[in-house]
């Protein structure tokens, strides 16, 4: 390549570069000596941050520092990316399956999901679901209520309303439980696999592994004396009382970028499954094996191989796109910091280093796992 | 020179005819067919088995009664007057109603410049091309237009179709640097003519960017933010294969910063941070210019991805040829490497200008009056309160039907490029 850039472009290149960068720069210290006399600094982040949040996983009220109420803001970005991922995933794969079916009626309808929501701007998506229906459910006093006496789910427009536990004292000794039947599940998964790569019999680890967790979380939870106390949700008043709250921005945020990721993640699906040759398949058969094991055991680990990498970037997307968030008032990380604290302090630039560095720390570790995950693809190739 | 590029036409005529149904040495006929096609077709694809059966009548209930809900919403709940009676509004926003000539003016010229690369790069007309060029005409047949805007499509029709066949006087060589100027020029000239010149009585008086909106800045901001990012976004790609680390180091670390991010934040900084790093001493840049500059440095750190995708895929044997040739390594890049590899990459291009096209919805955010921003400022009047199904349906079939066309006439444009085949088949 050196054969394409002769010397003198590529140091009147680099000349031009440093001498605009110091121009911007220049300018933009000027500029902020000049209109606002406050030099650059973050000092603010330890500044109370006069604002509350309704939607918050860790304690959080007015006088907590303004650091508080970003890490707020990331933990609410993390909780919406972390089940919007996982179920987006799901759906994906339903509907990419639901594409290669030979049935015409359903692979059309999975055409027609996917065109649909790959060609309107998920904007529009969040503001339509939020405004035109999530917002006309009723009120809390007409609320709808599903499995009322045992298990009762409350849907209004102020949110879902739904059973959950607080921890009593037992709960502490209950989380050790928990830790060591998740170690020993892990263990025996591994030593499962290990005999199964050695007799080339591969039993069902993931259901081993589920049903080790949930017998020792049973156990443990008739063992001890109620580790945690169930409070159900009840209208008193004007108000619905009880369990715990997740609210309509959550779900509206989660249930748009949802169904807008999971047309995405069909079609990475449906590439992954037909790159498995077809004679993998018609051999396994010849082998004698069962359509569920062709299915667990060749074509699956084949195809995930190709569905993995675009998949770690449609999670990298979804994570970005959950700054939409700032259009219906849910506050995740950009809508804290670029919203709230922006508006409040006037640090734009401070405010905008943090949000850019925050972004580009969570996609540079997901591109690093990428790639870890496509070099171990492909040394054992 | 031609040598070096793969001759597709050449190729397109040596290919082999296509196989025989009947094999004409043993004269062996194709297994027959039985019964009635549409059954069996029926029976194959919808009710192969007991399995299949059940997914077919569960497709068709849930098929019943999502069609029914919606027929019974469009036709009997919604009340379509909020959009009949703001459509001029959704398409131009608060652009002043005296001056409207100025958009359809552009559009006429839009409509020549069309023509005029149709008649450039072609041989010959084929369905994409009469698709595209008769869109002016289609839309002129839709039920809602006015009578207004039918005239005005109708002209834009006949100027496009006028500039064809003018075009056809010039020469090849002439028809093409004519198309490539007048398309260059085009952007900065529709820009001149809404914005307009003098202040207050000249014919052309200004109007400020901030009543520009609707439509019209949706599809504005997406054109410009592809058509500027196209050079930065090569600079970028260029950069990033540079031999010179800090120049490397600089453009990758450009690419990854901004792609890293999301393009809501990209337009925060462009909307609050941009005003800050010009001159004090320039007047300050209006908010359509900041998101306009803001989008297209977004647009160039994808773009740049893109490109150098294309330069990847040309062989090295390419830059290897114009080296033995004697070309400089700035005229191989420009005259070989480049349309080779820009040429590869429309089709991706395309996509991402829909991409883009959806993405302006985020505008709306920084207080522009967008499509999306329009809508919502429609809604906010409250003779249409409680009509924002009806607005965001529209709105959102508006993109649908920009986004599926694009894609359509996208994956057209990649089979008459012969994009996607292996070089090494042509050679």
């Amino acid at each position: 390549m050196s054969a394409f850039y002769g010397s003198s472009i590529r140091s009147s290149w680099w000349l031009w570069s440093r001498l605009s960068w110091f121009f911007l720069y220049s300018n933009m210290v000027t500029a902020l000596r000049t209109q606002k006399e406050v030099p650059i600094s973050y000092d603010f982040l330890h500044d109370t941050a006069g604002f509350n949040l309704g939607e918050s996983a860790i304690a959080f009220t007015c006088t907590d520092p303004i650091h508080r109420a970003m890490l707020v803001g990331l933990l609410n970005t993390f909780k919406v990316s972390i089940t919007g991922i996982a179920l987006a995933t799901l759906l994906g794969t339903f509907i990419g399956v639901m594409r290669l079916s030979t049935n015409f009626l359903v692979s059309k309808i999975a055409w027609a999901y996917i065109n649909v929501f790959r060609n309107i701007p998920p904007l529009l998506l969040l503001i339509f679901w939020y405004r035109a229906v999530f917002l006309k459910l009723p009120r809390v006093q007409e609320a709808i209520v599903f499995f009322d006496p045992v298990f009762p789910i409350y849907i209004a427009n102020r949110g879902l309303f739904f059973p959950w536990g607080t921890p009593t004292e037992s709960w502490s000794t209950y989380r050790w439980i928990l830790l060591a039947g998740f170690v020993l599940a892990v263990f025996v998964a591994y030593r499962l696999r290990q005999h199964g790569k050695r007799t080339g019999r591969m039993p069902l680890v993931s259901l081993w592994f589920a049903v080790i967790l949930l017998v020792v979380t049973l156990l443990g939870y008739v063992i001890l004396p109620d580790p945690l106390e169930i409070t159900k949700p009840a209208l008193k008043g004007f108000n619905i009382r009880g369990g715990a709250t997740l609210s309509l921005e959550f779900w509206g945020l989660l249930f748009v970028l949802v169904i807008y990721a999971a047309a995405y993640i069909a079609e990475a699906v449906r590439a992954g499954i037909l790159s498995v040759d077809r004679g993998q398949r018609e051999a396994a058969r010849a082998l004698g094996f069962s359509s569920f094991n062709i299915m667990r055991l060749i074509i699956l680990p084949q195809a995930i191989r190709v569905v993995v990498p675009p998949l770690i970037s449609y999670a990298i997307g979804f994570t970005k796109n959950t700054s939409l968030g700032l259009a219906i008032g849910y506050t995740d990380f950009f809508a804290i910091t670029g919203g709230l604290i922006l508006n409040n302090t006037g640090r734009a630039v401070e405010t905008l280093t943090i949000i850019l560095l925050v972004y580009l720390t969570i996609s540079l570790i997901a591109s690093l796992i990428l790639n870890m995950y496509n070099r171990r693809i492909m040394l054992s190739h | 020179m031609r040598l070096l590029r793969p001759n597709l036409t050449l190729r397109r005529r040596m290919a082999l005819p296509v196989a025989p149904v009947t094999d004409p040495q043993t004269n062996v006929l194709p297994p027959a067919r039985e019964g009635n096609t549409a059954l069996r077709w029926i029976k194959e694809n919808l009710f192969s088995s007991l399995f299949d059966s059940v997914l077919t009548i569960i497709s068709l209930l849930f098929l019943f009664f999502a069609l029914r809900l919606a027929l019974d919403w469009v036709f009997n709940l919604a009340q379509w007057d909020v959009i009949t009676e703001n459509i001029n509004i959704l398409m131009k926003g608060a652009y002043p109603s005296d001056q409207v000539w100025r958009i359809w003016l552009g559009l006429y010229l839009l409509g020549a410049i069309v023509g005029i690369n149709l008649r450039a790069w072609n041989r010959e007309l084929n369905r994409t091309t009469i698709a595209i060029a008769a869109i002016p005409l289609i839309l002129a047949l839709l039920p809602f237009a006015s009578e207004n805007a039918r005239i005005n499509l109708i002209i834009i029709q006949v100027t496009s179709a006028a500039a064809y066949l003018l075009t056809s006087i010039l020469g090849d060589k002439r028809r093409r640097q004519l198309a490539a100027v007048m398309s260059i020029l085009y952007i900065p000239v529709f820009i001149l003519l809404l914005e307009g010149f003098t202040d207050e009585d000249g014919i052309m008086p200004l109007v400020k960017s901030d009543l520009w909106g609707g439509l019209l800045l949706s599809v504005l901001l997406a054109t410009v933010g592809i058509i500027f990012s196209l050079p930065l976004g090569i600079v970028l790609a260029l950069g990033r294969r540079s031999r010179q680390p800090a120049i490397s180091a600089l453009c990758i670390t450009y690419i990854e910063v901004v792609r890293g991010v999301p393009l809501i934040s990209i337009l925060f900084m462009g909307n609050i941070m941009l005003q800050l790093f010009m001159p004090q001493s320039l007047p300050p840049i209006d908010r359509v210019v900041r998101v306009m500059m803001a989008i297209t440095l977004f647009t160039a750190a994808y773009m740049a991805e893109i490109v150098r995708g294309g330069l990847q895929a040309i062989p090295k044997g390419q830059y290897d040829a114009a080296y033995a040739l004697g070309f400089s390594g700035l005229k191989s890049m420009r005259v070989i490497i480049l349309p080779q590899a820009l040429r590869i990459v429309i089709p991706v291009i395309v996509s991402q200008f829909i991409g883009l096209l959806l993405d302006t919805t985020l505008v709306a955010l920084v207080g522009l009056f967008d499509l999306l921003g329009i809508g919502q400022a429609i809604l906010s009047n409250p003779n249409w309160l409680g009509r924002s199904q009806e607005v965001y349906v529209f709105i959102g079939l508006i993109y649908w039907i920009l986004a599926t066309s694009m894609a359509f006439a996208s994956q057209r444009l990649e089979k008459n490029l012969g994009v996607g085949r292996n070089y090494d088949e042509s050679q």
